[in-house]
């Protein structure tokens, strides 16, 4: 099975249904979807690029650009997003890094050509939306001219579909490889969980390069429903969104917890008709209780899930959220049993024992939908054999309840010990979130050399500012003693990552950087 | 006595409450029933006002009657600089 597939057989069973409508509301059937990338495809063949090979793609979302990626998987190729917005330095970092053969730029994004030594420089296509430069390139008018050639050379299941680059701990981003296999099993598992059908219309927040994207682009596709695309712009500006979501009777959401909140705040809901939403699906970090209600109750006729899954493994658990959030309810929601085509194990120790029920540890993952390993990394450190199976450790605490699954804990890597106390910092931030003048709690360990570690909060205020004595008494009543952080930091807004997450990094560099002088 | 309260004043804002408007700390401003104080800051605080003050202050005189407010810690003071 492959990608590609999917769309072959919705070309075959829906091929004058609406396939994909770009943020200006211009769309393709299947048809001229399946069209276009064939017309890639061919072009990127006479240009050498063979099975196996990589290809990049910078550009704004747009029905094109998802006929690209189908046109470089029909090529037998993998393909390589990266983020437009992100410095040019970075994204030619993470292209030479996997030794793109081609790469499609937009426009807007011919600055990472510049520098790129000529002898690795890849072969550059421009993809439609403003001039492309001249003398460099195929214009994008000339690439859907090239004729169809017969005879796909299409990858085999354990062949690569795409690769995701995410930060990584270091600060080095790492290219996830992920195989046909890898995205058809999490895709056939949403298949069978959430029954797709041809009128349902899917709507894309997530950019092309965070994994989110698999679901919002290949479910809809296998099933012959409507993919709109959102564009960087509208999928900031909640007013917009909720526009976007009543405007196009979205009847499928999917996006992170920040853009759900932000939605929920300032999207002006009550005055949109978003009735045909019938699922609603997070992903990607924690939602805040006081949101997630919010939300639920703006749109009661939808279903909401909470679907957990690193990159690595894409979603692996996943939970129903109950129609009605209780009042009294602030502790998140579990993240739920593994999906069926995945494995757990819960250790103690990466690659280690397992615990009993009910106790704290590792979540170690297997299955189909498990990564090939990093692009140029030795598989040896991201692995752990075991039973004579591949698992892989996400690095996140769960605590398996027979009931509901697994509950999230945290991050080992954002858990601390202060006075001999482990304090997982998600849990303060849990705390901040039931005071009614904070809109958004972030919290952040540093070392220190007295304390051992200082525990600063960063808030952003929902109306009247609270004073650092109401925060500070306020936690004093949520949490225990030694959870009380040590200081204070109002903002306007968190720092986010590219793909909508806080940005903790940024958090802990504001903290470090060297006092202006007064 | 003012110059006394201004100091501890000073001290807890500075270390415990850093960022906040001074004026909002008030001289019976719950501060141990609060959290504002734990256990380990109030060691610390008693330690800043032996070196500070010259006194000796009893583990058995930390708690929160001496403690909760920024009156009754300056009460403290003066009571043991009078002894």
């Amino acid at each position: 099975m492959n990608l590609c597939d999917y769309l072959a057989g919705s070309v075959v069973r829906t091929p004058d249904r609406v396939a994909v409508v770009g943020p200006s509301g211009r769309g393709l059937t299947y048809r001229e979807l399946d069209d276009l990338s064939n017309q890639v495809a061919a072009f990127l063949r006479a240009r050498g690029v063979k099975r196996g090979d990589r290809v990049g793609v910078i550009a704004p979302k747009s029905a094109e650009v998802v006929a690209t990626l189908f046109g470089v998987m029909k090529a037998g190729a993998a393909y390589v997003p990266a983020d437009y917005t992100a410095p040019v330095t970075r994204n030619r970092t993470l292209l030479s890094d996997c030794a793109v053969s081609a790469v499609f730029l937009a426009p807007s994004c011919a600055g990472i050509m510049a520098e790129w030594p000529l002898a690795q420089a890849p072969h550059v296509a421009w993809l439609p939306g403003g001039d492309a430069p001249a003398g460099m390139g195929t214009p994008w008018a000339d690439v859907v001219s090239t004729p169809a050639a017969e005879g796909a050379d299409l990858a085999g299941p354990d062949e690569l579909a795409y690769i995701l680059y995410t930060s990584g701990s270091t600060g080095v981003p790492k290219g996830v490889m992920l195989t046909q296999r890898n995205a058809t099993s999490f895709v056939d598992w949403c298949s069978d969980e959430f029954l797709p059908r041809e009128t349902d219309r899917f709507s894309s927040h997530a950019p092309f390069h965070f994994d989110l994207s698999i679901l919002d682009l290949y479910v809809p596709l296998k099933h012959g429903a409507a993919l709109h695309l959102v564009s960087e712009a509208v999928g900031k500006n909640p007013q917009e969104l909720a526009a976007f979501v009543a405007d196009r009777q979205i009847t499928v959401w999917y996006s992170t917890p920040s853009i759900l909140s932000l939605l929920a705040q300032f999207g002006g809901l009550e005055a949109r008709d978003c009735s045909a939403l019938r699922l609603v699906l997070f992903a990607g970090e924690v939602f805040p209780v006081k949101h997630l209600r919010s939300i639920t109750e703006r749109w009661p006729q939808a279903a909401f899930y909470n679907l957990y899954g690193p990159t690595e493994t894409n979603v692996c658990t996943f939970a129903r959220i109950p129609a009605v959030v209780p009042e009294d309810r602030t502790a998140p929601y579990p993240i739920g049993p593994a999906c069926p085509h995945c494995d757990a194990l819960v250790l103690d120790t990466p690659g280690g024992s397992v615990v009993g029920q009910g106790e704290e540890g590792l979540l170690h993952i297997a299955g189909p939908s498990l990564f090939a390993g990093y692009w140029n990394r030795p598989t040896s450190e991201t692995f752990f054999e075991r039973d004579g199976r591949r698992w892989y450790n996400t690095g996140d605490v769960v605590v398996e309840d027979p009931d509901e699954g697994y509950i999230y804990v945290g991050r080992r890597d954002r858990m601390v010990k202060r006075r001999g106390y482990r304090i997982e910092l998600g849990e303060i931030e849990k705390g901040l979130y039931q005071f009614d003048r904070v809109r958004e709690a972030a919290v952040v360990a540093l070392p220190d050399a007295s304390a051992g570690v200082r525990i600063i909060a960063f808030v952003t205020p929902s109306g009247e500012r609270p004073s650092i004595i109401e925060l500070k008494s306020f936690c004093g009543r949520a949490l225990p003693a030694y959870m009380n952080p040590d200081a204070f930091v109002f903002m306007d807004a968190l720092p986010r990552t590219s793909t909508d997450k806080v940005d903790y990094q940024a958090l802990i560099g504001s903290q470090l950087a060297p006092k202006q002088p007064a | 006595m003012d110059s006394t309260k201004e100091a501890i004043r000073t001290y807890i804002l500075n270390e415990y409450l850093p960022g906040e408007s001074p004026s909002n700390l008030k001289d019976d401003t719950p501060l141990r029933t609060s959290g504002i104080l734990d256990s380990m800051a109030t060691l610390n605080l008693v330690s800043y006002l032996e070196q500070t003050f010259g006194i000796q202050i009893d583990a058995h005189e930390t708690g929160v009657e001496n403690f909760d407010r920024i009156e009754d810690i300056v009460a403290l003071v003066a009571s043991k600089k009078g002894a």
